[in-house]
């Protein structure tokens, strides 16, 4: 055994975190996604603005979402720290590579699709997360039960046509992410069979696709059907 | 002869490991669509030959697909535009009159350019050295039935065995990485009895190796699998993952 700290620097060790952290954040968009989705169910915006003021107060719920930014976190520190090691092991660039030959595009552009989205996070923590956290700039208004009125504050976010324009453009780019993301993490985390993978991968290319679209879905539907 | 070619080739060519190079046009005419590329290649240095120039430096020796020595980066390809095959397996037909080939030598940190084409692949010895092989007490030959083996892993083994250790996946990988040639290298082994009980130090030392060489990380974009001439499997890969994490736990 050669300690747990040349672990986590080996380029393996970094590959577990990464897939990890990946698979974590996976779970968690199901949860969000299925959350938000409550808006289509009850166009009152009563039982979303209840479920979210459950997520709010829990306390089990709170200390995943410290997991989560760490999660987050790790996810990002790690693909920097891969993305400049990849680049110095090939310090002189090709001529001429014919890329498209042996691999899909998204799975080259990792990097780039995550920067956007986390653009977007930040956008997107600013909308909601900064204002019912920490009432900056302001507060979210109170809903009729005393909570946080969430669906309020989403209908007024999603007022603004650029607003939708920039949620949608973010939930292409996370489909294009999760489409490489999904099948490569279980491939980081050496779960690679010929028994399940092909699963995995249907499995993934669906989720990517459903997530993205439901996500996609909310501005959408808020700005045409939804006002305040 | 009627179906034979004029082609331009633009050919990378660098004195040593300190000339910057660069790309330097060749016409090659009247190529024969049977001919293989190295064989072009050696045409064209003949007459490189013939005017006092300076023949191109490639890598070559079994010119049968077994060795692996043949790097070349042809058309933004390792080993040219058909999968499965080695530059010394490419044919010319696989061209047509008046193409235009680019060839470079594999870009890798870890692969420096020697001249022209040729590069250092000795990373690649190392990270053998460092943990792949077996240690065996010789003694009398063991009766063959005394160890049994599978016919399932004895074909994976078998497959990760058919590893040239060319570096096309090195070559063709966004990152330089060369988790296919190191995991097929690991996997030969650990997928038999003889390999267990080094096991675990092998995949430790030979991945400590290939990081110390300056090889890539794996993003798993699967492009050495395709490029790889001898079909070398991403499952590999996993496997080596698996390993590495028992091997770091114990
Ligand atoms: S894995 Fe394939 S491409 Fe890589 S060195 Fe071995 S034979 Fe060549
Ligand atoms: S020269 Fe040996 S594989 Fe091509």
């Amino acid at each position: 055994m050669s300690g747990s700290s040349s672990f986590f620097t080996s380029s393996l060790g970094r590959k577990y975190v990464m897939g990890i952290t990946g698979i974590f954040l996976i779970t968690f968009l199901i949860v969000h996604a299925g959350i938000n989705a409550l808006i289509f169910i009850d166009n009152t915006g009563a039982l979303f603005n209840s479920a979210a003021h459950f997520m709010a107060t829990n306390w089990v719920i709170r200390s995943m979402e410290l997991v989560l930014f760490l999660g987050i976190i790790l996810h990002i520190v790690q693909a920097v720290i891969l993305t400049r090691q990849n680049k110095q092991a090939r310090p002189q660039e090709y001529a001429y590579a014919n890329a498209n030959a042996n691999s899909l595009w998204y799975s080259r552009s990792m990097g780039l699709l995550g920067t956007l989205i986390l653009i977007f996070l930040i956008i997107h923590l600013g909308h909601f997360w900064v204002k019912a956290r920490f009432g900056i700039p302001e507060g979210i208004p109170e809903g009729m039960n005393g909570e946080h009125d969430m669906f309020f504050e989403m209908k007024e976010v999603f007022s603004n046509l650029w607003v939708v324009v920039v949620y949608v453009l973010a939930m292409v780019s996370l489909a294009y992410h999760l489409l490489h993301g999904f099948q490569s993490s279980f491939q980081s985390l050496g779960l690679n069979h010929h028994k399940y993978t092909p699963a995995i991968k249907k499995i993934g290319i669906w989720y990517s696709i459903v997530i993205s679209v439901v996500f996609a879905l909310m501005p959408l539907y808020v700005y045409f059907f939804l006002k305040n | 002869m009627s179906g034979n070619m004029n082609l331009t080739l633009k050919v990378w060519r660098q004195k040593n490991g300190n000339d910057k190079g660069q790309l330097v046009n060749y016409p090659v005419k009247d190529v024969s669509p049977d001919m293989s590329f190295l064989e072009m290649f050696d045409v064209l240095n003949e007459e490189l030959v013939q005017k006092g120039d300076e023949p191109i430096a490639f890598d070559h020796d079994c010119r049968e697909g077994i060795c692996g020595a043949c790097s070349m980066f042809i058309d933004g390809r390792p080993h040219g535009p058909k999968e499965g095959i080695t530059t010394c397996q490419l044919h010319m037909r696989s061209f047509k009159d008046g193409d235009t080939i680019v060839v470079e030598p594999w870009r890798a940190k870890a692969f420096p350019v020697v001249k022209d084409l040729v590069v250092d692949r000795s990373a690649f010895d190392r990270i053998m050295a460092s943990g792949g092989f077996v240690s065996v007490n010789t003694g009398n030959a063991q009766d063959a039935n005394n160890i049994l083996v599978s016919k399932v892993d004895a074909d994976q083994a078998f497959e990760a065995a058919a590893c040239i250790g060319c570096g096309a996946c090195v070559a063709t990988c966004k990152n330089a990485s060369a988790m296919l040639f190191v995991s097929a290298k690991v996997s030969q082994l650990a997928l038999l009895p003889q390999g267990q009980p080094e096991r675990m130090a092998r995949v430790e030392n030979m991945v400590a190796q290939m990081d110390k060489e300056g090889f890539g990380n794996c993003t798993n974009t699967g492009a050495c699998e395709v490029e790889c001439p001898k079909g070398i499997s991403l499952e590999n890969i996993a496997r080596m993952n698996r390993d590495y994490l028992s091997a770091s736990l114990t």
